[in-house]
């Protein structure tokens, strides 16, 4: 008994010694279990909570809205539309199946589109939107609304989306918007900060290049997600803001005017104001409908845009570079009065074909088989002698023509970088031949030069600018396309003179009047005797290929050259003479003769822009007084 | 005074047991009762739903079943101590071969009105047992060879029979409950450190005898982001919740991370997580407290009962609990990597609250009968 007690003393005691150390460490434990939870909660609550807001809040864009393009006027050139769409949420419809072939005969579904829509399907989780067609015609878009009360799930949805009433009028000019490539977003911050499955883009032209202006800002949606990131309920919603809209300074009466001269036409029309450089119209034939774009463009209708022969995808006014031809003569002849070359009353004997000008055994016809006779510059200019110009041509020089030509725009981007299209074009000079080509210039070249031959190129555009500072004076002037660019810093040097004395520009002037008005005169034909319309011009016939012997004997008619051998023609001018406010430059690709087929345009033309200049001087005032 | 109770020892009256009660700990298990209540009615979304009345039956039926036993003599739960041992022996040998399998593993039998998990019964069981074992047992006999045989066998055939459910997480706690009276019962203290230390030094060989997905569970514990929607993802959220509760936690019904089914197993495993980020820190603690109340006065009634049975029992019962509470927290804290082990009474499962609301009892009853000597 003493034995079993004292026995079960040391066991009583052996098991509270060891009671107490467990309880110790128990203790030591529950220490580290708390100042675990405070590290967790206290010290380090500020990150849980963020990862527990980014895990539980998740932010919804929405495609911004674009800003408007109108024209002069103010009418829409690439407007908003409310586009008719049709959603499907898979997991409210109770039987997919049904409810997709129901819509799919209701909406006349080919198979190719239908399997299409069943793909996004499988790629969406179930209660993503399922966007069965984006661009529903009305008929379609109200025969679904009349179908809805079994169609449970399907959603008719109006969403807004790009649209331009002009159709093809002014694709060269405001360009189009489509989907959103990797490219686009890799090179605009802009669009990448704003991006939105779906959103679209300007892909070429005042579309592209003021992106970052019409783009605007998304809506964003903030929704409490649950795990499977299924929206529990909306936190907040943020309107975005629309994009700005753009005024340009084009008249679309005068454009779409363009767009009927050349119709089944390649080739370029211009419309300048020679005194604030306002572009009027600007068209390049043939042009598409950028509506085609805007939803994707089918391939058939691609194919067809690529394939035409007509190139409708270039645009001719910036990126076309042409030879300028008889265009030009109205900057040699200045040229070579502001270098004191020839004055007024310098004349050459034009002895048509049978005597050509002969230099180094090369010939130099003129384009009048019989020849002109004596010829001043008044009269070489009406009737475009090139027997005259090359003589002029040949005492001036290539590189103070080419001083001369750059002066008044050509050879350099007439918008600037404004659209990343636009061509330079060539101003050649005796420096160029030898920097590009490692050759020196020859004199032939210079002869050839003064008749818009050769090496010069221009744009429509450029030839638009030059008659434009010649009609106004010779000032000069910066063209632009947007009616209130806030953005654009003052020019320094609008309206210098470009000539060294005015006379000379009076004498040119005069010489392109007599071209137009009087008889015999290239364009006479075309002359509108009204001095309210009455214009003065130049016109131009480019080569696209050198003439031979056989050519000239065979003299053949227009229509009986094939298509791409036969002449650009062109045609320059600007008006009213009397109070001179429009410049213009036609070119019709292959159009044969520039007296024929681009002269009679500017009649037309001329008749329309004065009619129109009225209303349009009314709205300047308008702004006046609203300042 | 030593006289009076002597006497009165043999003719417990019911009032004198009812006295004799301890209702801080009655109070503390109540109130704990109570918040898990509460926390199971926001686990389904603030709504009495089928967790929250599935736990307040449980929890009702239970509670005055541990009423019941500790009114029943500590001699009882004394005599029946091999038996219980030899019966939940047995019930894991039928679920073994009769379980019913569900999620891979094989744990639950169907008793038709209950769906009973064996192993959880055999944490408590193992207690008795072996604390019956070493109830009589002389101190210079316990260090001997066949006691600390007999003694392993006894832990370890549970063991085996739980992992092959397979649930190495219950059987780890089964061990524990064992290894924790074969501690007070004054087994060598070396043992202990030399089992301690080859364990660390098999460490590898232990882990490449894991399952794939055990393996899985430690690496992820070393470094959670390294697959954080997959592996990881149950640590990664349940660390975010309680993080994100702070000081006072997002209130009562406004845990997001719960809510919104970011938390994996919030009834049961992971409950504590949901409470601490409805409750923060403050509640946190106080939960804390209060199971370190429960575990204080269990072990004082270890103390002062008189029966070494009773004690080695109480101080078993209450290390195991701790080791429950610690584990559970420790792996939702990110402390531990991820093993199946519920937190007791909070977590939503009827065999788990069955086995400790029984430990209860048989504690309850120890207290009870205090004065009551086992010959």
């Amino acid at each position: 008994m003493i034995n079993s007690s004292t026995d079960s003393v040391k066991k009583l005691n052996l098991i509270n010694r060891r009671m107490f150390i467990t309880g110790s460490l128990k203790f030591l434990v529950m220490v580290g279990l708390v100042s675990r939870l405070f590290f967790l909660q206290v010290k380090e609550n500020k990150k849980y909570l963020t990862l527990s807001d980014k895990n539980r809040i998740r932010e919804w864009k929405l495609a911004p809205v674009r800003g408007e393009i109108t024209d002069y006027f103010g009418n829409t050139i690439a407007g908003n539309f409310e586009a008719y769409q049709l959603h499907i949420i898979p997991e409210q419809v109770e039987d997919f199946r049904y409810v997709i072939y129901r819509v799919k005969d209701l909406l006349e579904m080919s198979d190719k589109e239908f399997r299409k829509v069943l793909k996004k399907k499988n790629e969406i989780k179930p209660w993503e939107t399922l966007i069965v067609s984006d661009n529903l015609s009305w008929k379609k878009f109200s025969k679904i609304n009349n179908h809805l009360y079994d169609l449970n799930g399907v959603k008719p949805v109006i969403s807004i989306s790009r649209n331009y009433p002009f159709k093809e009028n002014f694709t060269h000019v405001v360009g189009y918007v489509s989907q959103a490539n990797e490219n686009d977003i890799e090179n605009s911050e802009i669009i990448k900060k704003n991006f939105v499955p779906g959103l679209k883009v300007g892909k070429v032209g005042l579309e592209k290049s003021f992106e970052d202006k019409l783009l605007g800002t998304n809506d964003i949606e903030r929704y409490e997600v649950n795990a499977y990131g299924r929206r529990i309920n909306q936190l907040e919603f943020q309107k975005g803001e629309k994009g700005k809209s753009l005024k340009l300074t084009i008249d679309s009466e005068v454009q779409k005017l363009t767009n009927e001269l050349l119709k089944e036409k390649a080739g370029s029309i211009c419309v300048m104001d020679i005194y604030t450089g306002a572009v009027i119209a600007m068209h390049s034939s043939p042009s598409f409908d950028p509506n085609l774009f805007v939803f994707g463009i089918g391939q058939d209708d691609w194919q067809l845009i690529r394939n035409n022969p007509m190139k409708p995808l270039v645009n001719k006014t910036l990126q076309g570079t042409y030879s300028p031809g008889s265009t030009i003569k109205p900057i040699v002849a200045l040229s070579a009065l502001e270098n004191g070359i020839i004055n007024n009353n310098f004349a050459v004997n034009c002895r048509g074909h049978k005597n050509p000008l002969e230099l180094y055994g090369q010939t130099y016809h003129c384009w009048k088989k019989e020849g002109h006779g004596f010829m001043n510059l008044r009269n070489a200019m009406k009737q475009s002698c090139d027997t005259y110009f090359y003589e002029v041509a040949r005492k001036l020089g290539v590189d103070r023509l080419s001083e001369t030509a750059k002066k008044f725009g050509l050879g350099k981007e007439v918008f600037g970088d404004l659209f990343n299209i636009e061509k330079k074009g060539l101003i050649p000079n005796t420096m160029w031949k030898k920097n590009a080509l490692g050759q020196s210039w020859l004199l032939g070249e210079t002869i050839i030069t003064g008749i818009g031959q050769g090496y010069i190129q221009t744009t429509p555009i450029q030839l638009c600018l030059m008659t434009a500072q010649i009609g106004n004076g010779g000032y000069k002037i910066y063209p632009k396309i947007i009616a209130d660019d806030e953005n654009s810093v003052s020019q320094i040097d609008k309206f210098t003179p470009l000539y060294k004395d005015s006379r000379n520009i009076k004498i040119v002037q005069d010489a392109m009047f007599a071209s137009t008005n009087e008889v015999r005169g290239t364009s006479y034909r075309s002359r509108i005797d009204d001095p309210k319309y009455q214009f003065a011009g130049k016109t131009g016939t480019a080569q696209v290929k050198k003439i031979t012997e056989k050519d000239r004997e065979l003299d053949l008619k227009t229509f009986e050259i094939p298509y791409e051998e036969r002449d650009h023609a062109l045609y320059v001018a600007y008006g009213p003479y009397k109070n001179p406010r429009y410049a213009l430059s036609i070119l019709v690709e292959h159009g044969g003769n520039g007296s024929t087929t681009a002269a009679p345009m500017a009649k037309k033309l001329f008749k329309k822009i004065i009619d129109r200049d009225l209303l349009r001087q009314s709205m300047n005032k308008k702004k006046y007084l609203e300042i | 005074m030593y006289q009076h109770t002597r006497l009165s020892n043999n003719s417990f009256g019911f009032f004198q047991k009812f006295r004799n009660f301890d209702y801080i700990l009655l109070a503390c298990i109540l109130l704990l009762g109570f918040i898990s209540l509460a926390t199971m009615y926001s686990t389904d979304g603030g709504n009495i739903l089928f967790h929250t009345k599935s736990h307040f039956v449980k929890l009702v039926v239970f509670t005055i079943m541990m009423l019941i036993f500790s009114f029943i003599n500590i001699k009882f739960w004394f005599s029946i101590g091999y038996l219980s041992y030899l019966i939940v022996i047995a019930l894991l040998i039928w679920t073994y071969f009769f379980g019913i399998k569900s999620s891979g593993s094989q744990r639950w039998m169907d008793l038709y009105f209950i769906n009973l998990q064996p192993s959880e019964l055999m944490k408590i069981c193992i207690i008795l047992c072996l604390a019956k074992y070493f109830h009589r047992m002389k101190l210079e006999n316990v260090n001997s060879i066949y006691t600390i045989l007999t003694s392993l066998i006894i832990i370890i055939l549970p063991m085996g029979l739980v992992i092959v459910q397979p649930d190495l997480g219950t059987s780890l706690l089964i061990a524990i409950s064992g290894v924790a009276v074969i501690w007070f019962a004054g087994i060598n203290h070396k043992y202990f450190i030399y089992t301690i230390m080859g364990f660390l030094i098999s460490l590898p060989f232990i882990i490449s005898f894991l399952k794939p997905y055990q393996k899985l569970r430690v690496l992820t514990f070393l470094n959670p982001d390294r697959d954080p929607l997959g592996a990881g993802y149950q640590i990664i959220q349940s660390k975010i919740a309680v993080g994100s509760g702070g000081i006072f936690g997002k209130g009562f019904l406004k845990g997001t991370q719960s809510y919104l089914e970011f938390l994996p197993e919030k009834h049961t495993d992971f409950i504590f997580t949901l409470f601490s980020e409805e409750f923060g820190f403050v509640g946190s603690a106080t939960l804390l407290i209060i199971y370190a109340v429960i575990i204080y006065r269990i072990i004082s009634i270890g103390i002062s009962s008189r029966s070494y049975f009773a004690k080695i029992f109480c101080y078993s019962f209450g290390a195991a609990m701790f080791v429950y509470i610690t584990i559970n927290m420790s792996m939702v804290l990110g402390l531990l990597p991820i093993v199946g082990s519920p937190l007791p009474i909070m977590s939503y499962g009827g065999s788990s609250m069955l086995a400790t609301m029984i430990g209860f009892g048989v504690v309850m009853s120890a207290k009870v009968h205090s004065q009551q000597a086992i010959a």
